[in-house]
Parts: structure tokens; sequence; C-alpha cells
């Protein structure tokens, strides 16, 4: 049996209001709010978390490839997969790739996971998405558009979610786009591209799967169906037959539209309510259409401990300002010393990649002192090249002390947390904490790690690790 | 292992107004504190025979020093230990006339901050590009005050008030010093109500950045008396290097630092000090945040560990004190120009000791410390002068 082995989610801690959007426009605010990455975060970093979401429990060394979905890759000449593969310790001997350029990417990358471990090329893969788009400042879709990110493993053992059939249809139409020149996405008439892109691509790819395995909508627990907007997706789900009770949400009211992680993000809220033995019709868009037919096994029990969708949803704080967010997503000129460049080098990141991205640490072998980053000579018994490396990456820690640093925001609120974490006691590990209000930091308050965006130093990206209070779900 | 106990003598030590000095370069800096002290020394700048100077990012090489004072190609070592750098070129000064091999060297240290357009020392990038990302010095020094507090029980608010103490009385001494660069005396309130930097550190815990330049003649002990009646002898000089940033140390406690309590005991057993806190008449140490002069009072055995709030309360290093500390109004007046503070604290002591200090003068004044703790921090130099041999 292939399929999905695991299911993991990241919806990033901060939330805006639509009506604070609205607020700032003037017209008319849609109801709810939309996820906002922080200010450190991009779509690889939120990848990394539903990666780790979705591996919990599983040894990265023993996943045979992990591929990376995304429009708003970091990068556009470089793999982000081979970040997000070091970042997750999975070894050398893998296979990496990005899938890119459109909304679909997400479930053609799952469709190319799921291909590979058929034709018996590869055990498992992890399939990663993420997106953080930027809609114009003004714009309509500037409140539907959020980011997060999800994850699933795909494999043929333990699978939860068996995949019994796929079907594709690609379709050429410039309905949703970004040159690449442009930063903000573009959208031709909003009637034409939900009747001639969205609405008959979906239907069509939908009625298909179902008929090629004669079904009708009755013999599905759940429709877990891509919408770009809460009216268009109850349009087409009615005409699909599906009854209410039956259609999974698209999260449009608590995230927005996520763009390349969108329907996979709403598969793992339904697999969170799902049961052995349910059938799910799946589909996602962009440039055509993916469809799935999917069956629950009692393996769905075994990975219901993730933080999935509702957890992450729980967890969460509303941005002060609409302000806030246009400095999050660089829409706005901050005076310099508040968007401080680090001096970046390649050299340097490279000799130093695993304890910069995968967190690893070194436990002497003499004396089992483990200290962060590696040391060659142990700082307790002075052992030479005597060491295991380990991972702090998945370890919760305790903060040993704190400062609220004004100095080191450059006078920006809020304060840098300055933070020292512990772990097991004795590790110490300098960093800063992100996603917590100031005035909850306390001394010996449990933290966990995070991959970060700090600086672009040397003209790319440099990633590091912060600390964080753990988001609810442990 | 020898002691460098009365082998050397200071004869002559000059020291420039601190302050923000925008009318004045490093050059000039360098060329009033070095002409201050061949005055004071009774010597011509010929007489020099090899110099040291210590700076932490205003000049390079021992060019940055024989450029503006003209010293004919004799030897200059520039050296650099962070905040310990003035110290360090005392110390590398001092056993260089100990070798044999000079009998009159200058030990000079400056820093011209105020040329950075910045308002503090301005935020760490580290030498690796994400490892110490946004380090401040207010910020790693608020880790000490943060756990501290925690480990002793203060309340954040009762630990603010303890430091704040602190604040007072060194403004209350640095208003009496001419040439300190704050010279007003504040109030417990306004030190605890002040703006904050780094929590729990407030604008009044932190010393201010500075220009400024001090100097030390150094020759051997046995030629002092030729040059004046009142030399002033090296007693004891420690030095301690961490082997780790303190933030990655593991089981690194945040209340007290090994290379204080290290480099005390060095210079301490070089000069028979037996229980500092009754032997030494008068202390500068390293306040560069008012928590810092807290934990060092632990460190170098002047207060019992945990219980320093209990002198400081008690007024025990107050001028009129057990054991004053901060005669001259320490970093919290003086502010810290880098490479010149641990002269800079070396002048005070040598000042006292001669019995030159007018209304701040300390009575009887037989032995002074001075103290510099430098980096995020990892190095320590502890130096104790006399007025008489023995």
């Amino acid at each position: 049996m292939i399929g999905i082995r695991s299911y993991g989610a990241y919806i990033p801690y901060y939330r805006l209001s639509r009506s604070e959007i609205a607020k700032t426009w003037g017209g008319p605010a849609l109801p709810g709010e939309k996820a906002v990455a922080n200010q450190d975060e991009d779509s690889i970093t939120m990848a990394v978390e539903a990666a780790f979401d979705c591996t919990r429990g599983i040894d990265g060394a023993n996943i045979d490839g992990l591929f990376f979905a995304s429009t708003t890759s970091p990068y556009k000449e470089k793999q982000c997969s081979t970040i997000i593969a070091t970042v997750l310790d999975m070894g050398k001997e893998i296979r990496t790739a990005d899938f890119a350029d459109c909304l679909r990417a997400g479930t053609t990358a799952l469709r190319a996971a799921l291909d590979a471990v058929k034709a018996g090329s590869a055990r498992n893969i992890l399939v990663t998405a993420a997106d953080c788009r930027l809609a114009y400042p003004y714009s309509m879709l500037e409140q539907s558009l959020g980011d997060a990110a999800a994850c699933f493993l795909i494999g043929d053992s333990d699978v939860a979610v068996e995949i019994e059939d796929c079907l594709s249809l690609s379709y050429e139409i410039t309905d949703v786009w970004r040159t690449d020149e442009d930063d903000f996405v573009r959208e031709w008439e909003e009637r034409w591209v939900t009747m001639y892109g969205y609405s008959q691509n979906v239907e069509e790819a939908a009625s298909a799967i179902m008929k090629r395995n004669g079904l009708t909508a009755r013999d599905f627990a759940k429709a877990v169906i891509y919408g770009p907007d809460p009216r268009s997706h109850a349009a087409l789900v009615r005409r699909l037959g599906f009854e209410e009770n039956q259609v999974q949400d698209t999260l449009f009211a608590t995230v927005g539209n996520t763009g390349t992680p969108s329907a996979l993000l709403m598969l793992v809220a339904a697999l969170e309510e799902a049961k052995a033995g349910d059938s799910i019709l799946f589909a996602s868009y962009g440039d055509g259409a993916d469809a799935f037919i999917l069956k629950v096994t009692e393996q769905i029990e075994r990975i219901k401990e993730r933080r999935g969708v509702k957890r992450h949803l729980a967890s969460k704080a509303l941005l002060s300002s609409y302000g806030k967010y246009l400095s999050f997503r660089n829409l706005v000129q901050l005076p310099p010393q508040a968007s401080l460049r680090g001096t970046g080098s390649a050299t340097i990141m490279w000799r130093t990649k695993n304890w910069v991205l995968s967190c690893h640490a070194s436990k002497c072998r003499k004396c089992g002192l483990i200290t962060y980053p590696i040391q060659r000579v142990c700082y307790g018994c002075q052992a030479k090249d005597d060491y295991d490396e380990i991972s702090l990456s998945r370890e919760k820690g305790t903060l040993f002390t704190f400062s609220l640093d004004n100095l080191a925001s450059a006078g920006i609120n809020p304060p840098i947390i300055q933070s020292v974490v512990r772990f097991q006691g004795a590790t110490q590990f300098y960093c800063m904490m992100t996603d917590c209000e100031p005035n909850e930091v306390r001394v010996d308050m449990p933290v966990e790690m995070t991959l970060r965006r700090l600086h672009e130093g040397a003209n790319f990206h440099n990633y590091f690790w912060k600390c964080r209070p753990p988001r609810e779900g442990g | 292992m020898e002691s460098i106990r009365d082998k050397v003598a200071i004869i002559g030590m000059g020291c420039t107004k601190f302050g923000e000095l925008w009318e004045k370069g490093a050059d000039d800096l360098i060329i009033e504190a070095a002409y201050e002290a061949y005055e004071d020394a009774g010597i011509d700048p010929n007489d020099i025979q090899a110099a040291w100077v210590g700076t932490v990012a205003s000049g390079m090489m021992g060019e940055c020093l024989s450029t503006p004072l003209k010293l004919r190609n004799i030897p200059v070592t520039h050296v650099e230990n962070a905040c310990a750098t003035g110290h360090e070129a005392l110390r590398n000064a001092c056993f260089a006339v100990a070798s044999g091999m000079y009998d009159i060297v200058l030990a000079l240290g400056f820093e011209k901050l105020k040329d950075t357009g910045l308002g503090g020392l301005g935020i760490g990038r580290g030498l690796h590009p994400t490892l110490e990302m946004r380090r401040t010095a207010p910020g790693t020094f608020a880790f000490i005050a943060t756990r501290y507090f925690h480990t002793y029980g203060l309340t954040p608010e009762q630990g603010k008030q303890t430091i704040a103490k602190i604040a007072v009385k060194n403004h209350h001494n640095g208003s009496l010093h001419p040439k300190a660069h704050f010279r007003r005396e504040v109030t417990l309130e306004q030190v605890i109500n002040a703006p904050i930097i780094a929590w729990p550190l407030g604008l009044f815990d932190c010393c201010p950045t500075t220009d400024g330049a001090a100097a030390a003649i150094v020759v051997p002990a046995a030629m002092a008396k030729k040059f004046r009646e009142d030399p002033i002898y090296i007693k004891g000089i420690g030095l301690s290097s961490a082997q780790l940033l303190p933030h990655f140390r593991p089981n690194f406690g945040w209340t007290s630092f090994t290379v204080n309590k290290e480099a005390s005991r060095q210079a301490y057993e070089q000069a028979g000090i037996k229980d500092p806190r009754k032997e030494i008449s008068v202390a500068c140490v390293h306040d560069c945040f008012t928590i810092t002069e807290l934990v060092i009072y632990e460190d170098l055995g002047f207060s019992p560990v945990g219980r320093a709030k209990e002198d400081v309360d008690a007024g025990t290093f107050t001028l009129e004190g057990e054991l004053p500390i901060q005669s001259d109004g320490g970093l919290k007046s003086f502010g810290h120009p880098i490479g010149a503070s641990g002269l800079r604290m070396t002048y005070e002591t040598y000042k006292q000791l001669q019995g030159k200090c007018d209304v701040r003068q300390i009575k009887n004044a037989r032995l002074g410390l001075s103290h510099t703790l430098g980096g995020p921090p990892q190095v320590s130099c502890v130096t104790i002068v006399g007025n008489s041999l023995g």
C-alpha cells in the first residue's frame, strides 16, 4: 500500500485582522483574519516547521528524499529543498527537488513523490509546501492571502491514508500570475478567473476521477477542495453534489488563501478529524488541476499527536497594526539600524553548516559534556577531536536568563528578547527569542528552537536558530 | 615563578579630560596624555626606550602611537585585549622593564569612540555571520542582572534598587573629579525610573560612550627615586582569559566570573594580600554596568557570595566607607574609552596613593587596586599598586 504516512502543518504565530487592513485603506473588510509570517520567516523556514511537525518520532536519516513546493521560493537560482533537508538532518544520499511557479506545485510534488515510491526508487519522500505571497497593498487580494506551510510523508509502509487514484489536468490560462520582475500577485478580472480558471478545471478533474472510479459525492466522507475564496468554493462543491457537512472548510476566515500549501493544509485539517475507512476527494488548482481519491486507514490514530492545523490555529497573537504587517513584509523602509545587515560569508556558512543549519552540538565521548556550537577541544575535559554530533533542533530547553534589549532593536518596539537557553541543565545556547510578547518572558520558562532568517549579508539568506515559547500541542 | 612585586615603579602618569570630545581626534588625546605623563615623570620624550599602546578600534600597529608622539624608531607594540586593553599595555610595559631589557618605557591607552555616529557601542555582529547577531554589551550584562536577581531571590524591583545605589555612589564621586565625563549627581529615583536600555538595565545603569586617553611611565623600582620622591610600585598584576563565550559555556551561571576570581587571585598572591577587603585602601573596578560592579564585589572577595546587596545597603564602598570603590566615579562617570580605561583607573590609584586627590582623598591610602573585565565578558585584569616597598 502506498500513501501518506504522516502529515504536518505550520501556521505562523501572528494574525492580522482583515478589519485592520480595511481600517487603513477604507472600504469593506472581509470577515476573519489572515496568518502573517513574522519578519524573520519565509517559505523555507515555514516548510522546515511543517516538516518537523510531520516527522515527529521519525528519524530524518531514514527518509529518502525531500521535495519543496512554493511560488515564493527565497531563491530564484539555488535549491531550497537541500537547505530544508540539511536542517532535518537527512544526510547526503537523498533526492531533493524544488517545485515552483504554480499554485498546484504542492500536489504536483505529492504526485511525483507517489510515483517515485510506486516505482520503487524511494521508500519514502517528504513533501513540503509553503508560501508567503505578496498582494498589492490596498488591493482586495491583500485581505485574502495568508502565509502557511504543510508537509506530507509519502511512503510504502505504515500508510495512514492510502492514495487510491490520482488525475491531473494541464490548462493554459493567465488568470493569476507574477512575471520574473513582479513582487506582487496579479490577477485578471475575477469573474472570468473563477469561471474559466478555478471552477471549470477543478470541476472537470473532480468529476473525471469520480467517474473513472464509479463514485459519486455520496461515497465520500469529506471533500477537500481548494478554494481561492469562500464564495466560489461553496458554489463549486455544491455543483459537485457535496452536502455542507461533507465539505472541508477552506480556512479562509482563520488563515487566508495560502497558495501552494492551501489544499494540503485543508487536507491536514480534514485528516485531524478523519477516522479509519473514510474516503476523501482531494483536489487542488493552478494552471490546471490535480484530483486524488484517498482512503483513511487505522494507522491514522498513530499520527494524531501532530500540531497540525488545529493546535497551530489555537496558538496565536493578533498583530497590533497594519504598519507592523508592512514592516514584516519589508514594504516600508525602517531606519538602517533596525534592518541590521550582518556580515555574510558563503565559505563560513558552508564550513559551519552542521551547527548553523543542523543545530549540531558536540557531545564529548570522554566526559559527556554537550557544547554548542561544536568544539573540537572539549570545554570540560580538553579531549581533542573526540566527540559525537547531536542535534538540538528538537530539544526542549528552558530560558536560563534574558534581557529585553532596546539597543539591539535600534529602539524599535518590541525590544529584541536576548535569550540564553539551557538544554539538559548544562548546555547553553545564546539566541534571540521570537514569536513572543516581551511581557510574557520569565526566567526558567520552557522554550523550543525554531529556524529563522536572520539577515541578508553577502546577498544571500543567512538562517539561524531562535527560541520561542512552545506552540500549543507540545 | 617569580612575582612582579616591587620590581617596577610608575614615575609619571597622564590622563586627558574624558568626554564627548568632538573637537579632538585620537592624536590629540594621545599627545595630551603622554605629555602630562612626561612632565609628571620629569623626563624628555627621547628618554623613552620602548612603548606599548592599547586601543581596540581607534588605531593599528605601534604606528598609531609613534606618529603623533614622533617616537624616534623605538620598539612600539600595539596590544588589544578587549576592555582590559589599557591594563594590558601597562602589564606588558611592566614585564619588559622587569626583564631588564629597558629602563624607561611608556604605556598608553586611548579610544576615540565618538566619531561613529552611534549613541552606544553599536550592535554586535560577531566574527561568525549568525552566531552572535545583535549581541550588545547592555544586553549581555543584563543577562547577569536577570539571573543574579533570580538566583539570590531579589525581585526585579529590589534588584534594580540595589544596583541603582551603585550608580548614585559613582555619580557622586564623579561629580568631584574635574576630568570626569559626567560631573552630575543623580538620585535613586532618577536611576530607577530612567528609560530602559536592556531590561533590567536602565540608562543610568550603563556607562556612557566616551573619548579619552591615559598614559604611564614605567621604570625599574631601584631607579624610581631618581625621578621622584613618591613613585608608585607595582605589587601584582593578574590576567585571566576564559575559554568560550559565556553565552555558550556549559553550566555558566551568569552570577559570577571565573576570570575575575582568577585574575584577582594571581594579583593578591603576588602582592601578598590575604584579606583584600581589609588590606586594600581604594579600588577602581570595571563598572561598565552597575550590575557588573555588584558581582565584582563578590568575585574580588570584597563581599560574601550572594550578599553584595548588604554591603551596598550599608554604604561599605562609598568614599567614607570601609573600602572606597570608584573614588574617581568609575566608568559610570568617566565613560569607557576602551583602550584607555585600565590606565585611567591606574591614574586614580596612583594619585590616591600620592595623596593628590583633594576632596576625594582617601586617608592613609597604601594599596590601590584597579580591575578591568573585557569581552562579553571573557578577560579580566587586576593591577595592584602600593606607595612603599616591601
